[in-house]
């Protein structure tokens, strides 16, 4: 079966059909090792059904499959390798979004090489399929998918990827944010990871490290080792690093952690506190607080430290400033009107305006990738996270409980994480921002701090 | 163990001590050393059990109370009369906050507190402070009770600060 299909792709190159960037390296924060991939050819019968060149081609939109979840069948992929469960992977990945329902196809004959028996996968109810096989060569492994359309039995994608076999799990994502892409019209978030910080021993003198692990909690490694308190990791939106606060020395500053060299890099020469760091847009730049005087400034500095810019001077904790994707202005918290409230003022740091009008104290803002909505924690006699519009209209709380905070938006702006429970040990938790489909993403230990990487291809 | 023997040491103790009021520390026997000696003066220990090493805050505030003002007051006495003590000043937050601000918070209080300090003429050079915000509550119930004694500026002996463990200051 694959020999037809690599026969297919053969003949496909040769008349140049394929697909304009057939072949990419995809690995941009490279990590973990190199992955290639390649747009397949139809199988024969298909081939009359191919989509437009680089035509988006959504089945429907992210709203509709919010109510009516897109039943989609991902039966196991031929090939016969045991390098890993990429179906419980996908369908993972994509069933958690909750906005797909996975349908079983156990009883349909396998049809991963050739075209799908479209008349058998109607009457599962599935309306988009995925088949797909894996080979194993020493220690490359090459995985060729294809996602159908099944009413009326066409083929939307074919990609065929290859990579080290220890890298499995990242072709499975990958695969599952090509199908989000397909069938809703965005890209997905699925080829991502998540920072935060794992909190182990007695609530008193915890252990607080840095960790890292993928968007659904597997491949989790410690970052630091515990010797030093670790606080609010940021990711780059650029580079292969994190923003974070450290407790070494008995001082409490911002560093940056390089993934690649697992070194770590005191941010500036500040005498004083320096904490809630983010990365400016273009990743060149940290914007943090600066403790001094009885209150917090906000400030910019470059990652080496240099060009240290003052962009407030209230008196009052300014803190857990955020910039909006276009780097034009910052949304910030404040208590300089007598308790902590949301203010947003341009990116030069002038004209200052507040947007929380609730009732309760608010704080952790962070503006959404797409740019429409900003994600808070809002402090009454619970704790709440919620979104609005960056004037500050259309207020909703998604989730509320004893404790909840710090939320963070996925790269596509659909989905957000945060963490809840309190001192006693608190988990990671992913909401869509409609407020629908909360879910617990199971750690090892006590997790808090979440912070959502961007896609990593 | 002998109960009568016991209270023989301790009468002894008792009189001895009463005749070199001075010489505490100097251990006279197992039952002695509880009557005569307190902790080595100028230590931490001395400062937690005979001066105060704590003070509160109101809830989101950071202005020294009166009662707050009164420990300072013997702290700053206490930092005079032992001039070679540096201290640390760790300012600590209830868990009612999100975990950004109550860094900042935290500071203003140690900030407060050694402000206090420095007012009653202690040299702040000796002062070092640092905000665990409410990542070190000292009472772990989830309770007002709890809360009020988690909303502190905690004042130690450099090196013997009570909420850093031996593996969080490796």
């Amino acid at each position: 079966m694959t020999d037809t299909n690599e026969t297919a792709f053969a003949e496909e190159t040769a008349r140049g059909l394929v697909l304009p960037g057939t072949i990419r390296r995809v690995t941009r924060r490279g990590m973990i090792g190199t992955t290639m991939a390649a747009t397949l050819a139809l199988p024969a019968l298909a081939q009359n059904a191919a989509p437009a060149a680089g035509g988006p081609t959504a089945v429907i939109d992210v709203s509709r499959a919010r109510t009516a979840p897109i039943p989609i069948a991902i039966p196991a992929f031929g090939g016969g390798t045991d390098a890993g469960d990429l179906v419980g992977v996908i369908s993972n990945d994509l069933n958690r979004s909750g906005l797909f329902r996975i349908v079983d196809g156990s009883g349909v004959a396998n049809a991963s090489g050739g075209t799908p028996d479209f008349g058998v996968w109607k009457g599962t109810g599935a309306q988009a399929l995925v088949t797909g096989t894996v080979t194993q060569s020493g220690s490359q492994l090459r995985v060729e998918f294809r996602l159908w359309d099944v009413l009326p039995g066409t083929q939307l994608q074919g990609t065929a990827y290859t990579t080290t076999t220890s890298n499995w799990r990242r072709i499975a994502h990958i695969i599952a944010d090509v199908i989000y892409q397909r069938l809703l019209g965005e890209k997905g978030y699925f080829d991502t990871r998540i920072a935060y910080i794992s909190t182990t021993g007695p609530r008193n003198n915890p252990t607080k490290r840095l960790a890292i692990m993928d968007q659904d909690g597997a491949n989790n490694r410690f970052l630091t080792d515990g010797s030093w308190t670790a606080l609010g990791p940021r990711f780059s939106p650029t580079r292969d690093q994190l923003a974070f606060i450290s407790y070494i020395g008995h001082a409490v500053r911002v560093y940056v952690f390089d993934l690649g060299s697992g070194t770590r890099r005191l941010v500036g020469n500040f005498r004083t506190m320096t904490f809630a760091p983010r990365f400016s847009p273009d990743g060149n730049s940290i914007i943090m607080s600066l403790y001094q005087n009885g209150g917090s400034s906000i400030v910019t500095c470059s990652l080496s430290g240099g060009n240290v810019q003052q962009l407030t001077s209230s008196g009052a904790i300014d803190s857990s400033p955020c910039y909006s994707p276009d780097g034009s202005q910052i949304v910030f918290e404040s208590d300089r009107g007598g308790d902590q409230q949301l203010y947003v003022m341009s990116a030069s740091g002038g004209g200052a305006r507040r947007i929380s009008f609730g009732s309760g104290r608010y704080g952790d803002p962070v503006w959404s990738p797409r740019g429409d909505l900003i994600a808070f924690t809002r402090l009454g006699s619970t704790f709440g996270i919620g979104v609005m519009a960056p004037d500050g209209s259309g207020e909703r709380i998604l989730s509320e409980s004893f404790d909840v905070e710090s939320p963070t938006f996925c790269p596509n702006g659909r989905v957000l994480m945060f963490q809840r429970g309190g001192g006693g040990g608190s988990q990671l938790v992913t909401i869509d921002i409609t407020g629908f489909n909360e879910q617990v993403l199971r750690t090892s230990t006590s997790a808090s701090d979440p912070a959502w990487s961007p896609l990593l291809s | 163990m002998n109960i009568k023997l016991l209270g023989a040491f301790a009468a002894v103790a008792l009189l001895a001590a009463c005749a070199k009021p001075a010489a505490t520390g100097v251990s006279t026997g197992a039952g002695a050393t509880a009557m005569t000696s307190g902790p080595a003066p100028g230590s931490e220990e001395d400062l937690v059990a005979n001066v105060g090493d704590r003070v509160f805050y109101g809830y989101n505030q950071s202005s020294i109370s009166g009662e707050s003002s009164t420990t300072l007051d013997h702290q700053g006495a206490w930092l005079g009369k032992y001039p070679q003590i540096a201290v640390l000043v760790a300012g600590n937050c209830d868990q009612r906050g999100t975990e950004q601000y109550n860094l900042g918070l935290g500071q203003r209080r140690a900030d407060a507190a050694r402000d206090y300090l420095v007012s009653k003429g202690v040299d702040g050079s000796r002062i070092q402070t640092i905000s665990y915000g409410k990542d070190r509550p000292v009472a772990q119930g989830d309770d007002e009770q709890s809360y009020q004694q988690n909303r502190n500026a905690i004042t130690s002996v450099q090196g013997h600060n009570p909420q850093e463990g031996t593996g969080a200051s490796s």
